[in-house]
């Protein structure tokens, strides 16, 4: 049987009616979404609107009461736990950047590569060419460079958002989840990542979440408001932001 | 292979490997050749004293492997070394045969005095060297591997995982000390007699058995840092400061820790194993929490996440024991090695030689941008400020 027989959708993330609560609070409530191949999704909303837990449920890290999660038409994430998800290929930028902070900038690409990641191949791993034209080639894109034998703790806020986005590349994952990317970044910064973030959606699918109303505007790409765990509103910005109830819960008058 | 080995030397490697063995050899060959009046003698009951040290290192360096690189602190790492110990006793009591107080050809005496009528099954197989060689190494990495396996998987982590590592080496302890247990009670295993042959109490085996130690601390000390030296060992650091996101990269973290958990406990093992033809007993008291919580103190104070440290920790910490515990200072010593933790978390957190070792790089560091800087003023490249 080939797995296009067994496809339940053509998109890459397909959510359906999505339950999970915690200690009777409904984080997410009922929300469905579906994510073509290619496409790049902002996520908005509200603090506590679910945009976290549904990253976590995606990734593995949360399990969902009830509905279903999946991943390229075939695959139903709920099943999996996060190593399984990871390497189907699908990555993930947490909110606050988490980095390995006492290796160098090019040790956390190095961990990151997508190569085999059992014990036995890990300990008998050897320095390859291909390994490190692909670390080189991550490093030009993230402009750290010159930063290579810099400890990832020493780097900068932006710098480390922008290792956490390399390292992302270095996995090189068919679906990027990316939360909040531009948090305290300055405005040379944010638009070096919107830059970066499309030209990764070339051959990716990126869904990001981000409060940045100017980055999402130069993002250019379709917005889904969430709000109390569900689907508010799903348009392009300028009809999002013209939604009588997105304004009043999220953007406000 | 090979390139395992050779990444893993550089130049503090080395240069502790050499004084190892220095040790290794010097220290036993001064105490059979020379006379004792020579000034250079070493007494045999300092080579003991000092062989147990070394044993401690290697357990120091098994618990670095585990706390240093992957952030798990076990607390119950005695329990490995005296599972190790045990199997070694157990070959040293099969070997004492008629000698003993009951002369029974094959039961050791604590089993004639509680009216047993055949060996164990347990007991089986020990009168031979390989058997007990092998079951030093197998008993405390089954038992590690049984434990990793239920621990990792369910995600125990930080202080959950050391209070029940307290737990599995405080059950021993109490398992070991009951007689119908089979390993000789409260008083545990002794009067051992000889080894391969050789009389236990022997200088030149109490020699052979100092260089032998030395050798292990060596050869653990060489797989420790093929290890970290490995891309393991980055995983293993990556696990120490951010264990989700490396499960997000897709690494199975609880199979890393339970191979270096496992590895760790065969190194442990080991130590065990050195340690009791040396001190000439083993009981169930190896097993005390305390102990190994001891055993984390000297690496804490000699440095977590160095290796060297650790081993160094381990000597020096007993040294002061011994040298503390034999004066008028003894009833304060618990109180002095409270202190000792206590001023080490809070004045050196990073050890003595983690310590030296940043003190090292700085220096270092700010020595080689020097030499950039001068570097480039010679090429023209950069201009000196001039005050206006």
């Amino acid at each position: 049987m080939n797995a296009l027989d067994t496809r339940k959708t053509s998109a890459m993330l397909y959510l359906d009616g999505v339950h999970v609560s915690f200690d009777g609070f409904h984080a997410i409530n009922n929300l469905s979404m579906t994510i073509a191949p290619g496409e790049m999704r902002a996520i908005i909303g509200p603090n506590g609107a679910g945009k976290t837990t549904m990253m976590d449920i995606i990734t593995g890290k949360t399990r969902p009461d009830s509905g279903d999660v999946l991943f390229d038409g075939v695959t139903d994430l709920t099943r999996l736990d996060e190593t399984q998800i990871a390497e189907l290929g699908i990555g993930r930028k947490f909110q606050k950047p988490t980095v390995f902070e006492s290796q160098t900038v090019e040790d956390n690409l190095l961990l990151a590569l997508n190569v085999d990641h059992r014990v036995r191949s890990t300990l008998f791993w050897q320095d390859s060419r291909a390994d490190a034209d692909r670390i080189d080639q991550v490093l030009e894109i993230i402009r750290l460079t010159g930063a290579r034998r810099r400890l990832a703790g020493n780097l900068s806020h932006g710098q480390k958002q922008w290792l956490e986005i390399g390292m992302l590349l270095a996995q090189d994952p068919k679906l990027l989840l990316v939360d909040e990317p531009v948090a305290g970044m300055t405005d040379v910064e944010t638009h070096q990542t919107a830059e970066l973030l499309k030209t990764i959606n070339r051959d990716k699918t990126v869904v990001v979440v981000e409060h940045d109303m100017t980055f999402i505007r130069e993002l250019g790409v379709r917005v889904t408001c969430l709000h109390e765990g569900s689907v508010l509103a799903e348009g392009t910005i300028d009809q999002v932001s013209a939604n009588e109830r997105v304004i009043d819960v999220y953007l406000g008058r | 292979m090979p390139h395992i080995l050779t990444r893993s030397l550089d130049r503090r490697a080395t240069i502790f490997l050499a004084i190892v063995a220095t040790v290794g050899v010097l220290l036993p060959l001064s105490n059979l050749l020379l006379p004792d009046t020579s000034m250079l003698h070493v007494p045999t009951y300092l080579m003991t004293l000092f062989g147990k040290y070394v044993c401690y290192a290697v357990l120091a360096l098994s618990i670095d492997l585990i706390w240093g690189y992957c952030g798990i602190l076990s607390l119950g790492h005695g329990a490995f070394f005296a599972l190790g110990g045990y199997a070694m006793g157990m070959y040293l009591m099969r070997q004492i045969g008629t000698r003993g107080v009951y002369a029974d050809p094959v039961l050791p005496d604590f089993m004639v005095f509680l009216n047993w009528k055949s060996l164990p099954w347990y007991w089986q197989g020990f009168d031979m060297f390989w058997f007990a060689a092998l079951m030093v190494v197998l008993v405390p990495g089954l038992l590690a591997f049984c434990f990793g396996w239920l621990a990792f998987r369910s995600r125990v982590t930080g202080v959950y995982l050391s209070i029940i590592t307290q737990a599995m080496t405080y059950a021993l302890l109490l398992g070991f000390f009951r007689n119908d247990f089979g390993f000789g009670g409260n008083n545990g295993l002794t009067d051992f007699k000889d080894i391969l042959g050789f009389n236990v109490q022997a200088e030149g085996t109490r020699a052979a058995l100092f260089a032998l130690s030395c050798l292990a601390l060596a050869i653990s000390f060489l797989i420790c840092r093929a290890v970290v030296g490995s891309k393991l060992g980055k995983v293993l650091i990556a696990i120490r400061d951010a264990e989700s996101r490396t499960r997000f990269l897709g690494y199975r973290v609880e199979s890393y820790k339970l191979f270096v958990f496992t590895l760790s406990a065969c190194i442990a093992g080991i130590a065990g194993a050195l340690y009791v033809p040396q001190v000439g007993i083993i009981n169930p008291g190896e097993f005390a929490p305390g102990n190994s919580i001891e055993a984390v103190i000297w690496v804490a104070v000699g440095g977590r996440g160095t290796l060297i440290g650790a081993a160094l920790g381990a000597v020096a910490v007993n040294y002061a024991k011994t040298v503390f515990t034999s004066g008028v200072l003894a009833p304060y010593w618990l109180f002095m090695l409270g202190a000792l933790f206590v001023l080490v978390t809070l004045l050196l957190p990073k050890g003595i030689v983690g310590t030296w070792n940043a003190w090292r790089d700085a220096r270092q560091a700010t020595s080689l941008s020097e030499d950039a800087r001068s570097a480039a003023f010679e090429d023209g490249a950069v201009k000196p400020h001039m005050a206006e």
